[in-house]
């Protein structure tokens, strides 16, 4: 982990979600990389300005689904044919048609805990502290009514400076430094 | 029709497409999350929750004290025994996972079709999904005699090497039931990660700011989360649409795989999920009437809502109405002595006021006023409707499990049932728990998805060079 001092980065508020896609649009056209849009409502259009097309939610969604619906269905067989084999009705040990159901079920639930929480991993959440915390219009805004712009400190581009001067250009309502 | 022509200079109608409005008029991204956080981060908790809170909780007591004497005495306490094994306690655990389905249709199956209209109710119909599968849950573990030992349904390596029986309908029902209980929670707490995050950020005391802290996981809105949070959304839809759709139906195999007269019938497992979301619907206007009423929600929840909900219980209903016909006609067309037997003494024998009171209940009253948009958008009537179809739903699964129980094959071994205090106290024991933990839940988290709200507002979406000449 790197030493949490000095600046995160430069945080650019604005007032619409249009002119935060646009700002985020022309960053990402200008070279920058490591930046991020922070949004009160699901924005995709800022997550394609930013370069952020795919996930891999759907991929740990399947192998969940795959995994949970297979050891169900092992589980059962085992149970049923091995371990406590019962004659019930003179029925099969094996009956698969019977198992299908618990199985089904499994599949669901852990198709639907890998997506959950794939996707909390994948965010990289819990993450109680964060810097952008730091900064006082980012907890006034941006659960509420207000979208932000932030270009990172660790961004090869990054000057405090000629980024301040650079963000201003496109009209926001404030820059503010974020710290550590 | 269009409601414009019912109501033509009524606020709550847009002129456009003369149908009710989704949300009202001039709402902003800060007025709507202003007007649902302080629900919740306000100091003062107004008068009448705690009144209502005080009604639940002594029902909630009753609760305990019943089960504490069932525990102590056995379920002998109640009305099962010989031919009656269910009773009570099966009725209100399909009862209870039925109210559960309409929750589950409105946030999966409602956001897959992409029917913005639900955003605002998705949230308070997953929270009573939820807690009627806890009622519902509760029935059949204190019903197997030794609740202590319910852990026996799980597979779980025992020492003395007994394992479940994977061929029983009991069984399958253990695993849909608790897939069921798992992902709706899941599903609604992950809903509701950016709400909490709004409310860490607004709150003002250091407990809730705690509180709310760590419930959010830390959210900030970054769009990179926002996308893989909106395809996690998706796929729990995706998968929760199936299971909701399995759940019933794996309920009512515990009657269609049995043999009785009554039970033995493939309409069993539409039947039932239609059934299910029928009585979950009218679950969610008695619970979104008052609430819109009490906490001046009607901007939010409107009236479209309301009469949407009337909608989908028409469908349902007529669903409904066409499995009663089908088990009408099976009992005549399948020749079999014993199936015409019990649908006759259904409808004409010892327990005929259950059969008339179901199809007045259900049938009579809903379908025949539900067509008319007057009483749609009348929340009075709407109120009264939900609990009409409530009662009839129950008395479905009455006539169901008891009547079929009482007079099966042999007239030797026919019984009857009537129901004691216990299970009487234990009914409206678990209506009680269902009302003090949706209490809690309006009190503490936030009722309404404030960010699928935001969504529905125009500025939400993106313009084109609106600000073209305020740039460089």
């Amino acid at each position: 982990m790197p030493a949490r001092e000095g600046i995160y980065g430069l945080l650019a508020e604005f007032e619409t979600p249009g002119d935060l896609v646009r700002a985020a649009r022309q960053s990402y056209q200008d070279g920058w990389r490591r930046l991020d849009c922070y949004t009160p409502f699901p924005l995709e259009e800022a997550a394609e300005a930013i370069g952020f097309h795919r996930d891999k939610v759907p991929l740990l969604c399947l192998l969940g689904g795959l995994l949970g619906g297979a050891a169900m269905f092992g589980l059962e067989t085992w149970i049923s044919v091995i371990a406590f084999p019962i004659n019930v009705a003179g029925r099969p040990t094996y009956s698969w048609p019977a198992f299908i159901v618990p199985a089904y079920e499994w599949t669901i639930l852990w198709a639907g805990l890998s997506a959950a929480f794939g996707m909390l991993a994948l965010c990289g959440l819990p993450s109680l502290y964060h810097p952008l915390f730091n900064a006082p219009n980012f907890r006034d805004g941006a659960t509420t009514d207000k979208f932000f712009l932030c270009l990172e400190a660790l961004d090869p581009k990054f000057d405090v400076a000629e980024a301040r001067a650079y963000l201003e250009t496109m009209g926001p309502v404030s820059v503010v430094e974020v710290e550590y | 029709m269009a409601t414009s022509e019912l109501r033509p200079k009524d606020p709550g109608v847009d002129p456009a497409t003369g149908e009710f409005r989704v949300i009202g008029q001039g709402q902003t991204f800060r007025s709507i999350t202003e007007k649902i956080s302080r629900i919740v981060l306000t100091p003062r908790t107004p008068l009448g929750w705690f009144a209502y809170f005080a009604v639940a909780g002594a029902g909630v007591t009753m609760l305990l004290v019943a089960l504490t004497w069932l525990f102590l005495k056995g379920v002998g306490i109640w009305a099962i025994a010989q031919p009656v094994a269910w009773g009570f306690a099966i009725i209100n655990f399909v009862w209870w996972i039925g109210i559960g389905h309409a929750g589950t249709l409105i946030s999966a199956i409602l956001l897959l079709f992409k029917q913005q209209w639900r955003n605002a109710i998705s949230r308070f119909a997953e929270a009573m999904t939820i807690f009627a599968v806890m009622c519902a849950a509760l029935f059949p573990v204190i019903h197997v005699g030794r609740p202590w030992l319910g852990y026996w349904l799980l597979p779980l390596p025992f020492t003395m090497d007994v394992w479940p029986q994977f061929r029983s309908p009991l069984m399958w029902d253990t695993f849909a039931v608790s897939t069921y209980a798992t992902i709706s929670v899941v599903f609604w707490y992950v809903g509701m990660i950016p709400d909490l995050g709004t409310f860490r950020d607004r709150a003002d005391s250091k407990i809730a700011k705690y509180f709310y802290g760590v419930l959010s996981w830390g959210w900030r809105g970054s769009v990179r989360h926002w996308v893989q949070y909106e395809t996690a959304s998706l796929l729990l839809a995706g998968l929760a649409t199936p299971l909701v759709l399995s759940v019933h139906t794996v309920i009512s195999f515990d009657f269609a795989v049995a043999v009785l007269p009554g039970w033995h019938t493939t309409i069993f497992p539409p039947y039932f999920v239609a059934g299910a979301i029928y009585s979950g619907f009218a679950m969610v206007l008695t619970l979104a009437i008052p609430l819109r009423k009490y906490y001046h929600l009607e901007q939010l929840v409107t009236e479209r809502h309301i009469d949407n909900c009337g909608k989908l219980m028409l469908t349902t209903g007529f669903i409904v109405a066409y499995g009663y016909g089908m088990e009408a006609f099976m009992a005549w067309y399948s020749a079999d002595h014993w199936e015409a037997f019990t649908f006759w003494n259904r409808a004409f024998g010892p327990m005929y006021w259950s059969y008339w009171l179901l199809i007045t209940c259900n049938l009579v009253i809903p379908l025949t006023t539900l067509w008319s948009r007057k009483l749609r958008t009348n929340i009075a009537f709407m109120f009264v409707i939900s609990i009409v179809v409530n009662t009839g739903m129950w008395f479905e699964r009455f006539v169901i499990i008891v009547t079929s129980l009482t007079r099966d094959f042999l007239p030797s071994a026919w019984g009857t049932y009537r129901a004691t205090k216990w299970d009487y106290m234990t009914f409206f024991g678990t209506v009680s728990f269902f009302l003090f933990m949706f209490l809690l839940f309006v009190r503490f988290l936030p009722m309404i998805p404030m960010n699928e709200i935001r969504l529905l507002l125009p500025q939400s979406k993106i313009k084109p060079k609106v600000t073209a000449e305020a740039g460089d």
